[in-house]
């Protein structure tokens, strides 16, 4: 358990590294801000500490009671057999230990969505941190003009309500007169039922996910880029070095952490995938779009078997855990 | 900053927390919820009777079809149910078994509009547990064979066969004159009706009063190797709906020569096929044997009452007057959707109907799935084994004793709930 | 590869990319003006042959579209002002005012970031029935009253506040909520726009919770409306791209009035500086 608290910290850090911002005021007294290091304020301790108290308090008995009671509560649910019944009198729920969990892992739905939230994080994540990354290059080039036009226009889907988008889509996919599979036809290639076949499916859902969301990732590579110093790349010019081997050699080197900071959000968005297949393909064909999100909803809010659902939502928690380490690992070990 | 118009904002927001619409001056709201066609087709009857009841005003919610279920129990869940509802009558266990339905066995006894018997027994019978009535019929919706005569007749045959030996010998002779790569029947492996309405003719689904599954028995296993040896044979493709782009020009082309399916496809095939309009026609499902005729399943959307409404009164006066013969007669011309009571069959000429006529054949003849609040998920399982053995990714026994596992963990609470109600 | 070239094939991956990017979009709003049943023609128009806005007419007047672009904008609203106030009073005390356990506290609310919400959402509808805020406004706009992302952004950009401010105040007697109200406030306002955006948004686009706990369509919001009435009515191609429209509209204008404030918020969000 205590590695957990030390990545955890690790994370805190990762997710919140101090940024210097934007058009703050500056700082005119370093060390001011640093408590108990020779100043001394000039209210007593305790009056500052109620004062903080009344501050936080609303904040966190909102966050105490709509987020972390019920994260205890679904650990305790998963332990239960929570169910429609118990709705109806909750006299009916029993304790069954860590049965759901067991029957989790021997439950072929679960696998499958498994299965398909692996797919989605594994191929859509990377290929989503690559087009952004691409954008970045493209907005960040020293020869590009109207910078800001290009920005705009890349970010715009992020905002967009993905509900909508998604109704925008399915008809773009359309086998009969969605114009992906016309624009298809033109170049001769013949097109496939996007949405209705079970190898197609989990693709398509993948080419909303990544016009959807490359344009969050752009900007922050677009801030990373602009922290690379001017002299590298000058440096390595003087030296013969081409485009690809300043991009192998500086740019990705510099850009390690801004790497990991988009990999751990990209990943951890991407297992929580639900929306697009609720509005797109409703699970389907053959499950081959459920998610494990989505195997939540279904299982909860369905079928009503809380407790069993309340496991899913864990295993998705532990799942989200393990991916986060590994890409911690992973940036760790890169030279 | 400008706070204040925001705050009234804010102060409206928070002020409307019910969803209650606002009644006028002693008019009673009723919360009516229909799902799909019907929601949005059933409005000029609603002005019909609110017209005849100036103190009722009736806001219908059209709800999708395909998460209404999840609604509902959302709604209990969150006691905000509506007043009445359309409901698929193998939900009435379900919520019944919650409480949440209002008992309507009394209102029925004062009732002269609504006369049980004048409606399809095992239709009424659907919403009848424990000796009390839960919801009142609305529409039927049994599954029958939907077919081309044309083809049938080239092949021999001038009548659908009443028995399944001769049901196949019908689909093979019909295999042999359809255009090559035809199938004789079209069955969507994603859908459950097909297993469960052939095994619906041979076994009990559920044994010991609905405490384990049946499936792995003898009797449902006949059922089920008929059904899986249709695709083993070539007969029928084993392919989902979803992959069938257009199910009415496969039809007309000759491509699939029979399908099983129900009540509103009849004016789908009217108005689609438009090479062979006249080449279809609808039988009931043949029998196992030639002593057993074929049984369909009890189908069929109810109107229930919830037992949080606070105007029942008023919501029984919209279901009787929505039972109405005459009312009914005329939801049928607005959707198409087949009434439950046979008055309504004999005064609209839907019983001579060319098409209908097997609909009401049928309909003396169904049988209800079990009545109990595991069943829409049964069905959903039963459709997982049925498909993963038509496509041959398992053995009809590894199936059955598969879809039996997981049913009887299904029913699991159902079990302990009985025995603990057996010792008091 | 001389620099002209470069310049050209730059652009021209640019404009591409840019076209594919805003392709859908432009998409979405020709088709919502297209004649019912035009977007189902072989091949697929581009653009409307006579443009109608019929769509939106029906809209408004069969769909009930006004309620729910009501019902959006008022829980929206609603959450961006609450949150606002308690993640800023939250945020500022943990940058400026000392007590024990200040940075443990902080600590964990930022490990607890790694949680996914959908872990609370199964008990969170329990508390909410029993709370009786099902199918309430309430129910969605309670949840997201505060918010450990808000309070973060807020705390990161309330540190470069001088401490000497503070302190001249107190020396004037004000009372520490004053001291935030008159002197933080005003001072963070750059930071409360972007989080503005950022909750105004996120709970315009949000679409799980307000789909668990809206059962009544009087109290949908435009997502929930949407995604069920394109389960209702999955022929009424070109009539759903005009709900698509109505939806997403909102957000983009104010994102594109706004967009310098909102990129910022990515910026202070977690970019190593």
């Amino acid at each position: 358990m205590s590695t957990v608290t030390h990545t955890d910290e690790d994370l805190a850090t990762t997710l919140g590294p101090p940024a210097a911002p934007v058009s703050a005021p500056r700082r005119t007294d370093p060390g001011r801000t640093d408590p108990g290091r020779g100043w001394r304020p000039s209210l007593p301790e305790s009056a500052a500490s109620r004062a903080a108290l009344f501050f936080i308090a609303p904040s966190l008995l909102v966050i105490g009671a709509f987020f972390f009671l019920p994260v205890a509560a679904a650990l305790a649910l998963s332990l239960t057999d929570f169910d429609l019944y118990a709705l109806a009198d909750p006299g009916t729920a029993r304790f069954v230990g860590l049965k759901n969990y067991v029957e989790l892992a021997g439950d072929p739905d679960f696998w499958q969505a498994l299965r398909n939230t692996a797919y989605f994080v594994v191929v859509g994540g990377p290929l989503s941190v690559a087009v952004s990354l691409g954008a970045a290059l493209l907005v960040s080039s020293k020869l590009t003009r109207w910078k800001g036009l290009w920005r705009t226009v890349f970010f715009a889907p992020v905002v967009t309500t993905l509900v909508a988008v998604a109704v925008v889509w399915r008809y773009l996919y359309n086998a009969e007169y969605g114009l992906l599979n016309s624009a298809l036809g033109a170049v001769g290639i013949e097109g496939v039922d996007w949405l209705g076949d079970p190898a197609w499916a989990m693709p398509a859902i993948i080419g909303l996910a990544v016009w959807k969301n490359f344009g969050y990732n752009m900007i922050i590579f677009v801030a990373g880029l602009a922290g690379v110093p001017e002299e590298l790349y000058e440096a390595a010019e003087l030296d013969g070095a081409g485009w690809w081997a300043r991009f192998r050699h500086i740019t990705v080197p510099e850009l390690a952490p801004t790497f990991l900071f988009v990999g751990v959000i990209t990943m951890i968005g991407y297992f929580q995938l639900f929306a697009e297949p609720y509005v797109m393909t409703e699970g389907g064909p053959l499950r081959a779009t459920v998610s494990v999100v989505y195997l939540m909803y279904e299982e909860g809010f369905k079928w009503w078997n809380l407790g069993y659902a309340s496991a899913v939502a864990f295993v998705l928690f532990a799942l989200m855990m393990v991916g986060t380490l590994i890409q911690l690992r992973l940036q760790r070990s890169d030279p | 900053m400008t706070l204040r118009p925001l705050l009234l904002l804010l102060g409206v927001a928070l002020g409307s927390l019910g969803g209650c619409a606002e009644a006028d001056e002693g008019e009673v709201v009723l919360e009516f919820w229909a799902m799909g066609a019907e929601g949005e087709k059933v409005q000029p009857l609603i002005e019909r009777f609110e017209a005849e009841h100036p103190g009722i005003r009736v806001e219908v919610q059209q709800q999708p079809w395909t998460s209404v279920h999840e609604k509902l129990l959302t709604a209990f869940a969150g006691r905000s149910t509506p007043d009445v509802s359309q409901f698929g009558n193998t939900w009435v266990a379900e919520m019944q078994a919650l409480g949440a339905l209002e008992d309507l066995t009394p209102y029925v006894h004062r009732s002269e509009a609504v006369d049980e018997g004048d409606y399809f027994g095992g239709i009424w019978d659907t919403n009848v547990i424990d000796g009390r009535l839960w919801g009142v019929p609305w529409y039927v919706d049994t599954r029958i064979l939907f077919y081309r005569t044309d083809l049938f007749a080239e092949a021999g045959y001038d009548a659908m066969p009443t028995t399944w030996d001769g049901w196949l010998e019908a689909m093979r002779a019909v295999q042999a004159v359809q255009p090559d790569g035809g199938y004789p029947i079209l069955l969507p492996v994603n859908e459950f009706e097909p297993p469960l309405i052939l095994g619906l003719n041979t076994a009990e689904l559920l044994r010991d009063g609905g405490r384990y599954g049946n499936f792995a028995s003898p009797a449902f296993r006949e059922a089920f190797a008929f059904y899986v040896g249709l695709y083993r044979e070539g007969l029928a493709p084993a392919t989902s709906g979803t992959e069938i782009s257009n199910l009415y020009q496969e039809f007309d082309r000759g491509r699939f020569a029979s399908t099983i399916t129900g009540p509103w496809n009849i004016g789908e095939f009217q108005r689609r096929l438009t090479e062979h309009p006249d080449d279809w026609g609808t039988a009931p499902i043949p029998g196992p044997t030639a002593g057993t005729p074929g049984v369909s399943v009890a189908g069929g959307a109810s109107l229930v009452i919830f037992e949080a409404s606070e105007h029942k009164a008023e919501a029984w006066e919209l279901v009787e007057f929505l039972s109405r013969p005459e009312v009914q007669i005329e939801f049928n011309r607005l959707t198409g959707d087949l009434p439950p009571r046979a008055s309504a069959w004999e005064a609209s000429g839907l019983a001579d109907d060319r098409y209908a006529r097997a609909f009401f054949e049928q309909l003396g003849r169904v049988r209800p799935t079990p009545k109990i609040p595991e069943q829409e998920r049964i069905a959903q399982t039963i459709r997982t084994y049925g498909e993963a053995a038509a496509r041959g990714q398992m053995t009809i026994d590894e199936a059955l004793a598969a879809l039996d596992a997981d049913v009887d963990r299904i029913l699991e609470k159902r079990r302990w709930l009985l025995d603990r109600e057996a010792e008091g | 590869m001389n620099r002209r070239l470069a310049t050209t094939l730059l652009h021209g991956a640019l404009l591409v990319g840019a076209a594919l990017t805003a392709f859908p979009l432009l998409w979405m709003v020709s088709a919502s003006l297209m004649p019912t049943g035009e977007a189902s023609t072989f091949p697929p128009p581009l653009l409307p042959s006579a443009p109608t806005v019929e769509h939106y007419l029906a809209l408004f007047a069969r769909a009930d579209m006004g309620r729910y672009l009501l019902n959006s904008a008022l829980v929206a609203t609603a959450v961006t002002l609450v949150s606002l106030f308690i993640n800023s009073l939250a945020g500022y005390a943990f940058a400026k005012l000392r007590f024990r356990g200040r940075e443990r506290l902080f600590k964990a609310l930022l490990a607890a970031l790694v949680i996914p919400a959908q872990v609370a959402m199964l008990p969170l509808f329990l508390e909410m029935r029993a709370l009786g805020l099902v199918n309430s406004y309430a129910g969605v706009i309670v949840p997201a009253a505060a918010s450990i992302f808000g309070i973060f952004l807020i705390r990161q950009f309330a540190l470069s506040i001088p401490d000497s401010l503070l302190e001249a105040a107190r020396i004037d007697g004000a009372t520490e909520f004053e001291i935030y109200w008159r002197v933080a406030l005003p001072l963070l306002r750059p930071v409360l726009v972007t989080l503005a955006l950022f909750t105004f948004m996120g709970s315009w686009n949000d679409f799980m919770w307000p789909l668990i706990v809206l059962t009544d369509d009087d109290l949908y919001t435009l997502p929930v409306a949407l995604a069920t009435l394109t389960r209702e009515r999955v022929q009424d191609n070109e009539f759903m791209m005009a709900g698509a429209v109505v939806t997403t509209l909102p957000v983009l204008v104010v994102f594109l009035a706004l967009q310098r404030q909102y990129v910022r918020g990515i910026m202070l969000g977690g970019v190593k500086g």
